[in-house]
């Protein structure tokens, strides 16, 4: 082994029933190094570090850590901090009640009664050491999520620690705190700690990393160092075909003409959302727009009759109608692809076929089962039109990575062949090549004539694709935008409120 | 890749009850032989009938396996149980009994009369129930409690104390055998309502319904359906079901005994769910499993009576054999064990790809 190799990991394979997770999968980590470990979601990097930290037993190949001679075993996470991996995982498993000392030494020690004295004392120092701006009395619950996170860092890296895993530390953090956190990495990279980087976000492999590996779809794309590859590269390598530049896609359709309405709404009010007005043409996309609890989900709500509507009035292709509960919703032709997928969107325990079929399946109301056969056919005809990576129609939606959760809730409204579609954030979360995928996706629904209207955090993204865009702030709308007036300036603007 | 075929292999939910039933079953043959024998005989009301062990032990679970059901279908639905079907038991043996009574003869149209009503009656107060869990949220078995505590209560203000007698043919055809048919009728009442379900799931999506709401009830509801509705629709279930059990109930001893009629019935009720590997916090479900978990339970009673331990010793063994039966059934377990298939399985993969030279 080389003298400033800390970890090797050779010919790594990691199989589950009818998916090869990790095929052959090399890994090579420096000491006192940043790597960042990116893919698409599926590509096997939650796999690789399950692997190296002994959740998951590997299949096939070896695992090589410095100090100790010849390949280890690891069976569990507590025998990974033995050889010296540390990992921080994405929510932070702190106890937010109990002091920074405590969090940091809980579960540690002889375990015959505590020296508080002592520990508070040995905390104070690593975090003045680290930089780690938290006092060792502190309340953890009291501090920033990214102070949290520096603790849990802070608590993952004893002087024993060789190999430190971040998975997604930053996001949840806002830019000032991805800063301190990024700080407290380069204070440990200093002392020769060697850190495994995973993360979605591209900036920020370019702001903190000196290497990076590229897996896809469970096999090995290569290691480069940071310097050689531009970011293009990057995405290239991760998407595995030549990135068709996302500029490329444009809605160059008129915002909707006013006389080819298919949705309006007066004063429509739901028990969250205040009173507002709305239409969509047939072909349109447009879009709300504005910052977290600007109110843009809980406008769409009361379109989909999610919350309990307390007022206005709704007409669907020219005529009135009462829209109070979801069913009524989609009865009308209008389905709804909700914010929170976890929580609003999956039924976990389901299997991808049940999951598909589900709203179909109540459209057309319990008394007229699809059959068996039928939803079958269903649900493999749209495994095939989205390209959804399951093992089988019938494994458990759970067991799929994010963006495949998400196309399936896409194929569940798709499949009701909705006139009108609400896509909540459907690309939080989710890989480049699948955003660029559901962005093609929303455009060429458009243009066969369904109304959509799509929300996003990335404004860029609804510039993209809405040809109208509402702005909303502090639960009202403040603008209306089209044409020319959409540029990423100007929705800044109108959200911040412009015209001072 | 193949999207046809089933998920990997994993473990089938019924495994577990299959092998249990199974040991039963071989320890039951080397201990006797004789356990298993099946002989004709003619009994006090002069009817050629089928005794044995196994008869007996396949009429005796009627009762459980059909509450076993209707308990399935409350769990999936709300994530709780019911622990009040018993005592409701308690009061609906006792209203079809006063309809019996108030008609005056025993026939026929009687007996179908009060059942409909005592199943109304039923229904309504698991209704009551199902009101508390789906409207009020509160926690099923909170809700439920209040029944358990006084529905015997209320069984006795509508009878009265007295054990009132049932004499008829009709009374005992229901309870033990028709005339002509030597299989007691029981297990006939089982294979109905077991029937009536496999309908009801075959033409109806009830099923997906129902393990959406358990599962995730406010996605559920964001697709349109009324998880409200579909709680409410699995205790009216449970309550159909509580009645047939509880007028088998009383016509198999011709009498109603409110302090005694399906007494403790609702555990070995929520045991069967549990054994028939179905998860006590709602979501998927499997009836058969249910209904298997009960004729073990039962089983497991009749083979403890014949190896002749003392009466008040049976529920000590029954519990450690059911001790085992829940461990070996355990997400713990059952992951360990998925883990090892896998691993075998993957092994041989591993094998099957380097022989065709693939890795």
């Amino acid at each position: 082994m080389q003298d400033d190799i800390v970890l090797t990991m050779r010919g790594i394979c990691k199989y589950f029933p009818g998916v090869r997770a990790l095929n052959n999968v090399d890994f090579t980590l420096r000491k006192g190094t940043i790597h960042a470990l990116m893919g698409e979601n599926g590509a096997g990097k939650s796999t690789l570090i399950k692997v190296l930290t002994g959740v998951y037993a590997m299949d096939g190949g070896e695992i090589r850590i410095d100090g100790h001679e010849g390949p280890i075993v690891i069976h569990s996470p507590q025998e990974a901090q033995h050889y010296g991996i540390s990992t921080v995982y994405q929510e932070i498993t702190l106890c937010p009640n109990l002091t920074v000392a405590e969090n940091m030494f809980i579960g540690r020690g002889s375990g015959r009664g505590v020296d508080w004295k002592g520990m508070e004392k040995k905390a104070g120092e690593m975090l003045n050491n680290l930089g780690i701006p938290a006092r060792p009395r502190q309340q953890l619950g009291s501090c920033s999520l990214a102070v949290q996170q520096m603790v849990a860092i802070a608590r993952a890296v004893d002087a024993e620690c060789k190999v430190l895993i971040l998975d997604e530390p930053t996001s949840s953090l806002d830019d000032k705190e991805v800063e301190m956190l990024f700080g407290l990495m380069r204070e440990l990279k200093s002392r020769g700690v060697g850190i495994i980087f995973v993360t979605h976000f591209l900036e920020q492999v370019y702001a903190v990393s000196d290497q990076i590996t590229v897996l896809r779809n469970g096999e090995l794309v290569g290691q480069y160092d940071v310097k050689d590859l531009p970011q293009v590269k990057l995405v290239e390598k991760m998407i595995g075909k030549d990135l068709e530049d996302l500029s490329g896609i444009k809605n160059n359709a008129p915002a909707g003409s006013e006389n080819d309405v298919f949705y309006e709404a007066d004063d429509l009010s739901s028990s969250e959302s205040r009173p507002f007005d709305f239409h969509i043409a047939k072909g349109e996309v447009n879009g709300f727009t504005g910052l977290l609890g600007s109110g843009r989900s809980e406008s769409v709500r009361a379109i989909f009759g999610a919350d309990p509507v307390t007022g206005g009035t709704v007409k669907v292709d020219g005529k009135q109608v009462k829209i109070t509960k979801p069913l009524d919703a989609m009865k009308h032709g209008i389905g709804y692809l909700p914010e929170d997928r976890k929580r609003d969107g999956i039924i976990a325990d389901l299997s991808v076929r049940e999951n598909i079929i589900l709203a179909l399946q109540v459209i057309k109301g319990m008394n007229h089962p699809i059959s068996r056969a039928k939803t079958e056919a269903f649900a493999d005809e749209y495994i095939k039109a989205l390209n959804i990576k399951t093992a089988s129609t019938e494994t458990p939606i759970r067991s799929l990575s994010g963006g495949n959760q998400q196309k399936v809730i896409l194929a569940r409204w798709l499949l009701t062949h909705p006139q009108y579609l609400i896509l909540d954030e459907p690309t939080r979360g989710i890989d480049v090549g699948t955003k660029t995928e559901i962005q093609k996706l929303v455009l060429k629904l458009a243009e066969e004539g369904m109304s959509i209207t799509f929300i996003s955090s990335e404004i860029e993204e609804m510039l993209r694709t809405c040809s109208r865009l509402i702005v909303m702030r502090d639960r009202k709308i403040v603008g209306e935008l089209t044409g020319e007036e959409l540029t990423q300036e100007q929705v800044m603007k109108t959200i911040a409120g412009g015209e001072q | 890749m193949n999207t046809k075929k089933k998920a990997g292999a994993g473990l089938g939910q019924l495994l577990i009850p299959l092998v249990a039933l199974g040991i039963l079953i071989v320890f039951n043959l080397f201990r006797d032989l004789g356990f298993f024998a099946i002989s004709m005989r003619v009994n006090n009301s002069g009817n050629i009938v089928l005794t044995g062990n196994l008869i007996s032990i396949i009429d005796s679970a009627s009762e459980l396996a059909i509450i076993a059901m209707g308990m399935t279908l409350v769990t999936a639905a709300c994530g709780g149980q019911d622990i009040s079907v018993g005592a409701v038991g308690a009061i609906a043996g006792a209203v079809f009994v006063k309809i019996l009574q108030g008609m005056g003869a025993i026939t026929v149209g009687s007996v179908l009369l009060g059942l409909l009503l005592c199943c109304l009656a039923t229904i309504l107060f698991k209704l009551f129930n199902g009101t508390l869990v789906a409207v009020f949220r509160i926690q099923p078995m909170i809700a439920t409690l209040i029944l358990y505590s006084c529905g015997r209560s209320i069984a006795y203000w509508i009878n009265g104390d007295a054990t009132p007698q049932l004499n008829s043919p009709i009374i005992s055809s229901i309870g033990m055998t028709i005339p002509g048919i030597p299989i007691p009728t029981p297990i006939f009442a089982v294979l109905l309502v077991g029937l009536l379900m496999f309908l009801v799931f075959k033409f109806t999506s009830l099923s997906l319904y129902t393990q959406s709401v358990g599962i995730n009830a406010g996605a559920a509801r964001l697709n349109g359906i009324n998880p409200t509705l579909i709680k409410l629709l699995s205790f009216a279930l449970l309550g159909v079901c509580v009645s047939v059990a509880s007028v088998i109930g009383v016509c198999r001893l011709g009498q109603l005994n409110h302090k005694t009629l399906l007494v403790d019935i609702e555990m070995d009720a929520i045991l069967a769910v549990a054994i028939g590997g179905n998860n006590l916090g709602g979501g998927r479900f499997k009836l058969s499993g249910s209904i298997l978990g009960a004729y073990i339970i039962q089983m497991l009673t009749t083979t403890l009576y014949a190896m002749n331990v003392a009466p008040v010793n049976v529920k000590a063994y029954k519990a450690i054999v059911i001790i085992i039966i829940v461990v070996a059934g355990s997400p713990v377990v059952k992951s360990k064990l998925t883990e090892f298939w896998n691993r075998t399985r993957s092994v041989r993969q591993t094998k099957e790809l380097s022989k065709r030279g693939v890795s």
